[in-house]
C-alpha cells in the first residue's frame, strides 16, 4: 500500500502528517520525495546506515572522432550542447541525460559519462524504515532521484511518500503509482486555491484521495464546502495551536503527545476506512 | 533596474506575505509571481489584464501507428520509460526526441505542448506579471523565465522588480534567482526552517546571488532563532529583518490584503523596517 502526501502549496504540513502517521502506524516505510528540501529526518531522527549516489548520464565527446558537424546540438531540445568553431560545448546542468545525441551523431563521437546529482539515504527508526533523497546544490532536476527511490519500494508493506510542493514533474513522479493521496491543506484562500490544483493533479492521474485540514479553526468551512461539493472525503483535522507550532519547531513528533496523538489516530482510522472502500470498489470493477 | 527575489527553501514561511507587502510599499516596483506551480499573488493584486499568452514549454512524442512496425527501438532509446506498447505516456515523456532519432521508419514526430499560460496586468501604473503552469506539466523553469522577461519588457519605470519565488532549490528557483541583484530568504525559527535555509543560501552562493535573511515568526522558538542568527552572522549573511508572530498576518490573509495596511500590527511594523533596510542594501 502506497500513500502519497501532497498539498500544492508549500508549508501546509505535509511532513508533519507524513512522519506522525508513519510512526503511529508502525511497520511502515517513510520515503521523503521532497529531494530539494527533505525534512522528514528532522522528526524521525533515523540512523542512516546506507548511502547510495545517484548519477545521470551526460555526453562525452571524443575529439578525434568529432567533425564539428553540429548534429548533436541540432538534436538537443534542451540546448545542453552547442557547437562553436567546430568544437562541442556541453552545459551539463541542463542536460536531461536522454542519450539522443549518441544516436544523432553520424560519426560515433558521443559516448557517456556520469554526472552526480544527489544521493539516497536509508535508515531506521524503530519499526519505521526511513528513506530520503537529497538533491545536490545547483542541480535543477531531482526526478531521477525520486524514480530511483521509488524503484526500491517494497509494495507489500505500508509506505508513506512525502511529496514536494507544487504541481510539476517532481510531484507527478512522486505520486505516480501510489494507491491513495492524502491532501494536506489549511483553511485559507491560498490553501484552498492550491488544494484545487492538487485535486486536479490526482484526478488526472486517477488516484483517489482525501483531505486533512491543518491549522484548523473557525474558517474550516472554506475547505469543507469544497470537499463536499467535489465529493472528497475529509479525513481529519489538526488544530491551529501555538504549542503545535512550537513542538514542530523543535523537530519533535506530535504523536509523542497524548493530546495530539488522537488527531492522528482519527486520520489513520478514516484513512483505513476509505482505503478499504476503494479496494472493494476496485475488486468489483 | 534592480531585481529582488523572495525565496525560502521551505514552503509556507511567508514569502507571499512579504512579497505582497513589499509590492505595496514599493510604489514604483513591478511584481512578478514566479511560483508558477502554485501561484497566489494574483489573489491579492487586482489589475487590468493587458497580455494573455499560451506558453509552450515542452513537447511530446507522437507515434503514427500507420508507419509503426512495432520494432521497439523507440522504447529501447527512451530513458524515461515513457513508451509502452508502442504508445507514448505524455506525463512521462520529457520531449527529448531520442525516440524520433531511433525510429527507422519515421513514425515518431514531436508535438509542441501548451504547458501553461502567462499574464501581464497593469495596476496603478505598475506591472504585474504572473503565470499558471498546467497541472503536472514540465518546463516550469522556462515559464518562470518567461514571467520575468515579460515583467522587464512591460515595466516602464525601470526601478525595481519584486519577484515572488517558489519553494525548493531546483529549476524554478534557479530560474527565479539567476541575474537578480539580491535574494531575500524568508525562514522561520524551526529545525526544518534552518536546514532548508542552509540549502537555499548554498544555492544563492552557487549562482553568485547576494542573499539577505528574514526570520519570520522569530519569537516562536528563541533557541532556534538564535541558532539561525548565529549561522548567518558567522558566515556573513545579512539579517534583514525579524518579523514577530502576529495574528494580524492571518487576518490580512483572510481579508486578502497586504499586512502592511494594518495599523498597529507588529508584523506590519517589522516588515516596513525590513523593507527600508533591504532597499538601502540594494542601493549600496
Amino acid at each position: 500500500m502506497l500513500i502519497s502526501v501532497l498539498s500544492g502549496k508549500g508549508g501546509t504540513g505535509k511532513t508533519t502528517i507524513a512522519v506522525n502517521l508513519a510512526v503511529l502506524l508502525g511497520n511502515s516505510s517513510y520515503v521523503d520525495c521532497d529531494v530539494e528540501e527533505p525534512n522528514g529526518h528532522i522528526f524521525l531522527k533515523p540512523h542512516f546506515s546506507q548511502r547510495k549516489r545517484v548519477d545521470t548520464m551526460i555526453p562525452a565527446i571524443s575529439e578525434d572522432k568529432c567533425t564539428g558537424c553540429g548534429k548533436c546540438a541540432d538534436f538537443c531540445y534542451f540546448n545542453a550542447l552547442a557547437v562553436v568553431k567546430k568544437k562541442v560545448i556541453l552545459f551539463p546542468e541542463i542536460c536531461h541525460g536522454c542519450g539522443g545525441c549518441i544516436l544523432a551523431c553520424p560519426h560515433h563521437a558521443v559516448t557517456e559519462s556520469k554526472k552526480y546529482i544527489g544521493r539516497i539515504e536509508t535508515g531506521r527508526r524503530g519499526n519505521v524504515q526511513c528513506v530520503r533523497g537529497v538533491l545536490e546544490i545547483g542541480q535543477p532536476v531531482g526526478v531521477p532521484i525520486i524514480r530511483e527511490m521509488k524503484n526500491g519500494i517494497n509494495g507489500s508493506s505500508l509506505t508513506i511518500l512525502d511529496c514536494p510542493p507544487g504541481s510539476s514533474c517532481a510531484v507527478v513522479n512522486s505520486i505516480q503509482g501510489t494507491d491513495y493521496a492524502l491532501l494536506v491543506t489549511e483553511p485559507t484562500n491560498f490553501g484552498l486555491h492550491d488544494l484545487k490544483i492538487a485535486v486536479q493533479l490526482i484526478s488526472k492521474l486517477g488516484i483517489p484521495g482525501g483531505v486533512v485540514i491543518n491549522r484548523s479553526g473557525e474558517d474550516d468551512v472554506l475547505i469543507e464546502e469544497y470537499c463536499s461539493m467535489e465529493g472528497i472525503p475529509l479525513l481529519g483535522k489538526i488544530p491551529f495551536e501555538r504549542e503545535i507550532a512550537e513542538i514542530y519547531s523543535r523537530g519533535d513528533l506530535l504523536v509523542d503527545y497524548p493530546k495530539y496523538r488522537k488527531y492522528f489516530k482519527e486520520i489513520a482510522q478514516k484513512l483505513g476506512g476509505v482505503i478499504n472502500d476503494e479496494t472493494a470498489c476496485d475488486n468489483q470493477r | 533596474m534592480k531585481q529582488l527575489v523572495i525565496i525560502s527553501g521551505k514552503g509556507g514561511t511567508g514569502k507571499t506575505t512579504i512579497a505582497a507587502s513589499f509590492s505595496w510599499l514599493a510604489q514604483n516596483a513591478s511584481v512578478a509571481d514566479c511560483d508558477v506551480e502554485a501561484p497566489n499573488l494574483h489573489m491579492l493584486i487586482e489589475g487590468r489584464e493587458v497580455l494573455r499568452e499560451d506558453f509552450s514549454g515542452a513537447r511530446v512524442a507522437v507515434i503514427d501507428s500507420g508507419k509503426c512496425t512495432k520494432c521497439g527501438l523507440c522504447a529501447e532509446a527512451c530513458r524515461f520509460d515513457a513508451i509502452r506498447d508502442f504508445a507514448v505516456d505524455g506525463l512521462g515523456c520529457e520531449g527529448c526526441g531520442a525516440c524520433r532519432v531511433a525510429c527507422p521508419n519515421g513514425a515518431v514526430t514531436m508535438k509542441d505542448e501548451i504547458t501553461g499560460w502567462n499574464f501581464v496586468s497593469e495596476y496603478g501604473g505598475r506591472i504585474f506579471s504572473h503565470a499558471k503552469l498546467d497541472i503536472g506539466a514540465d518546463g516550469s523553469g522556462k515559464l518562470v523565465t518567461r514571467v520575468r522577461k515579460r515583467a522587464l519588457e512591460h515595466d516602464k519605470r525601470d526601478e525595481l522588480v519584486v519577484i515572488d519565488g517558489s519553494p525548493g532549490i531546483g529549476c524554478t528557483v534557479i530560474a527565479s534567482i539567476t541575474g537578480c541583484d539580491a535574494a531575500l530568504l524568508v525562514t522561520e525559527p524551526t529545525r526544518s526552517g534552518l536546514e532548508d535555509l542552509i540549502r537555499a543560501l548554498s544555492t544563492c552562493d552557487h549562482f553568485g546571488i547576494k542573499a539577505y535573511v528574514c526570520i519570520n515568526k522569530y519569537d516562536l522558538n528563541a533557541i532556534m532563532c538564535s541558532e539561525i542568527e548565529n549561522y548567518c552572522t558567522e558566515r556573513g549573511y545579512e539579517i534583514a529583518g525579524r518579523i514577530p508572530y502576529d495574528t494580524g498576518v492571518l487576518e490580512a490573509l483572510k481579508d486578502m490584503k497586504p499586512v502592511v495596511l494594518y495599523k498597529g500590527s507588529p508584523a506590519a511594523g517589522a516588515i516596513k523596517e525590513m523593507y527600508r533596510r533591504v532597499m538601502n542594501l540594494l542601493g549600496e
